[in-house]
């Protein structure tokens, strides 16, 4: 198991109120992306765990990408890989901030 | 003195040869290989019905077995190379070169047989360019054909697999060649005619049914998050806004996804009767709900598939039937109407290249090209008018407005990563090494960048329409190619530019959540769905029964 750590500071502070929210499974091709609202500010924290190495370069573009498209200020992200294709990544992180954005 | 009849005379020859073989048309299945041998000679050009589909399977095998110093040196003019029989002819040298259009399951095997120097390849063609040269350069001395059942006299029922039959017999009942049918039964009577019985010589029945290939059943329970969101944002950036209402669709996933969009998101974005109502198109088990949902007005189809004869029968308001109330397939007329009656094509591929030029040919594997070289490329004989062919025309041209033309909606629907996570972008196509190997005229290209109009990926919409120069249109396909090497050194600054002018649109653009891209999206999430969809009509094929 391979393990990624990433900070980078958001555009803005994430939309919503919601404390925390999970999405996806872990299984073969997928992900369970987990986000809590505990950062301050505009800080971001992404935490990947792959069963698959070698593809920290990808990760990293992956993240600085989402980061700056979606905007994920204040979370701190937990990524449970199953081996999953950048694109589900993608469409996963952006699921996640959505469902933040719901209020309480 | 010339003698003009020499091939009549030829033909002559061949039938007194096959007539101790017969009696009448028929000739027992036990003797199909004398058969061959006798009315097929070394160095003929001999098409074994190998469409898409249906297989000639029985000729085929009895032909992989002929005797090597009778018949050799055969040309293959077949659409399909499928069957392991096929290749075999070629290892035992009883053919040696081949022209054809499609591999599926042989593309591996053709790719090493090329390499061994057992085939001598021709061409690789899109089908009615095939079809074409069957009537011009490729003329068949011998057709071994397939049908589902033959009457005395040889009039052939194919059923609703008539695909490539009419066009092969066409060419060589008309030009003095041999046809030879293979059939499930022999009857008195046949259902319809879909084969006139002077244009058949030989008709044997096959120990058993012809082989079909179901490839056009997609089970919803496979489509992915991804699919969805890229479907969606098709149907929102393409389909409504071009008004797109008679298309084609490919095979893949993608595709299959916005067939079961239809009902859902495409309802909701109110596209019902205004988009995707006239289709030249497998049957496609997952446009069933939308066909029931009343989606669709007319279907034409270049064959059946495996499982929907019984539903397509009852719905003979939106298929072509027969007399005998059958679907009436015919790849030749629904290429046709792929090429000029349609206004979109929408399929996806294995690799695009910067300029958009896609091939799904690699070194490794030659699956051939089937029907979308055809499907996707702009008709230059076209004449006749429709908004979204001419708004398409409008976006792509800087001509004065009253000599523009249209062009047709040719969309590349891939993700940016395939198959065991290979880049589907790539900076040169793997086909260009392959025609370098092979020392080939002409580099294996499925669909030109410049027929090419939008490409699709879970990264938004390229529209190379709106492009005016190689470097905008390079860093268009950069801007949606995803984390793929190809994406990764994209310029920046000029995708956001790009992205200004709307020529890229990303999810966001369209007004997508992502949230939606969801399997509860799909009107039909399995193939048992897709059964009670049809009110029990579609009996799929085993392996897809998995409840």
């Amino acid at each position: 198991m391979e393990t990624l750590q990433i900070h980078q500071d958001a555009p803005r502070r994430a939309g919503g109120e919601k404390p925390s929210a999970i999405t996806g499974v872990v299984a073969s091709g997928n992900l369970e992306v987990l986000l809590e609202r505990v950062l301050p500010g505009a800080r971001c924290e992404v935490n990947v765990r792959t069963p698959i190495g070698g593809f920290d370069a990808v990760w990293r573009a992956v993240v600085a990408d989402f980061i700056e498209r979606q905007s994920p200020g204040g979370l701190r992200i937990s990524v449970n890989d199953g081996g999953a294709r950048p694109d589900t990544v993608s469409l996963r992180l952006a699921q996640g901030v959505r469902l933040m954005e719901a209020t309480e | 003195m010339s003698d003009w009849q020499t091939q009549k005379q030829e033909r002559q020859t061949r039938l007194e040869a096959g007539g101790r073989f017969a009696q009448g048309k028929l000739v027992a299945s036990t003797d199909t290989r004398a058969l061959l041998e006798a009315v097929i000679r070394p160095d003929d050009r001999v098409c074994l019905e190998g469409d898409n589909q249906k297989q000639a399977d029985h000729l085929a095998e009895a032909l992989a077995q002929a005797d090597t110093a009778r018949l050799h040196g055969l040309h293959i003019v077949q659409s399909g190379v499928v069957l392991p029989a096929h290749l075999d002819l070629f290892a035992r040298g009883i053919a040696s070169r081949l022209d054809f259009s499609y591999s599926g399951p042989q593309s591996g095997a053709i790719a090493r047989a090329l390499y061994s120097g057992k085939i001598q390849l021709g061409a690789i063609h899109t089908y009615i360019e095939l079809f074409a040269r069957y009537f011009m350069d490729l003329t068949p001395h011998v057709a071994l054909i397939a049908a589902v059942s033959a009457d005395r006299d040889g009039n052939l029922y194919t059923g609703p697999n008539t695909e490539d039959t009419p066009t092969i017999v066409e060419a060589t009942a008309f030009k003095s060649g041999i046809v030879v049918a293979q059939v499930n039964e022999i009857v008195d009577r046949v259902p319809r005619v879909d084969i006139p019985g002077d244009r058949v010589d030989y008709v044997i029945q096959a120990p058993r049914p012809f082989f079909v290939e179901p490839l056009f059943t997609r089970d919803p329970a496979q489509v992915t998050d991804t699919q969805i969101l890229m479907g969606m944002m098709a149907l929102r950036g393409i389909y409504a806004p071009y008004g797109v209402r008679r298309l084609n669709h490919g095979i893949g996933f993608g595709t299959a996804a916005i067939e079961l969009l239809l009902p859902t998101y495409g309802e909701s974005l109110g596209l019902k009767g205004k988009v995707a109502t006239h289709w030249a198109l497998n049957p496609h088990p997952t446009l069933i709900p939308a066909i029931e949902s009343g989606w669709v007005q007319q279907i034409h189809c270049f064959g059946s598939e495996v499982g929907m004869d019984g539903y397509m029968r009852a719905r003979p308001d939106i298929f072509f039937t027969g007399a005998d109330g059958s679907l009436r397939s015919n790849r030749a007329f629904c290429q046709l109407a792929g090429l000029y009656a349609c206004d979109m094509f929408i399929g996806s591929t294995l690799q695009i290249d910067l300029q958009g030029n896609s091939s799904t040919v690699t070194p490794e594997r030659i699956p051939g090209f089937g029907g979308a070289p055809n499907m996707g490329a702009d008709a230059h004989g076209r004449r006749h008018p429709s908004d979204s062919w001419l708004k398409a025309g409008r976006e792509g041209s800087d001509t004065p407005p009253a000599m523009t033309r249209g062009r047709k909606l040719v969309v590349q629907l891939l993700e940016t990563f395939g198959d065991k996570n290979a880049p589907t972008f790539v900076e040169e196509l793997a086909s260009v090494r392959f025609a370098e190997k092979m020392k080939l005229d002409l580099v294996p290209v499925m669909i030109y960048g410049d027929d090419v109009t939008h490409v699709v990926t879970e990264e938004g919409i390229a529209n190379l329409l709106l492009c005016r120069t190689p470097e905008e249109r390079e860093q268009a396909i950069r801007g949606v190619a995803g984390f793929t090497d190809v994406g990764r050194a994209r310029d920046r600054k000029q995708v956001e530019a790009l992205r200004q002018r709307g020529v890229v649109q990303r999810a966001e653009d369209l007004g997508i959540n992502p949230l939606d891209a969801n399997r509860h999206l799909l009107a039909a999430r399995s193939v048992r769905d897709l059964v009670g969809w049809s009110g029990g009509l579609y009996r799929p094929p085993g392996k897809f029964r998995n409840w």
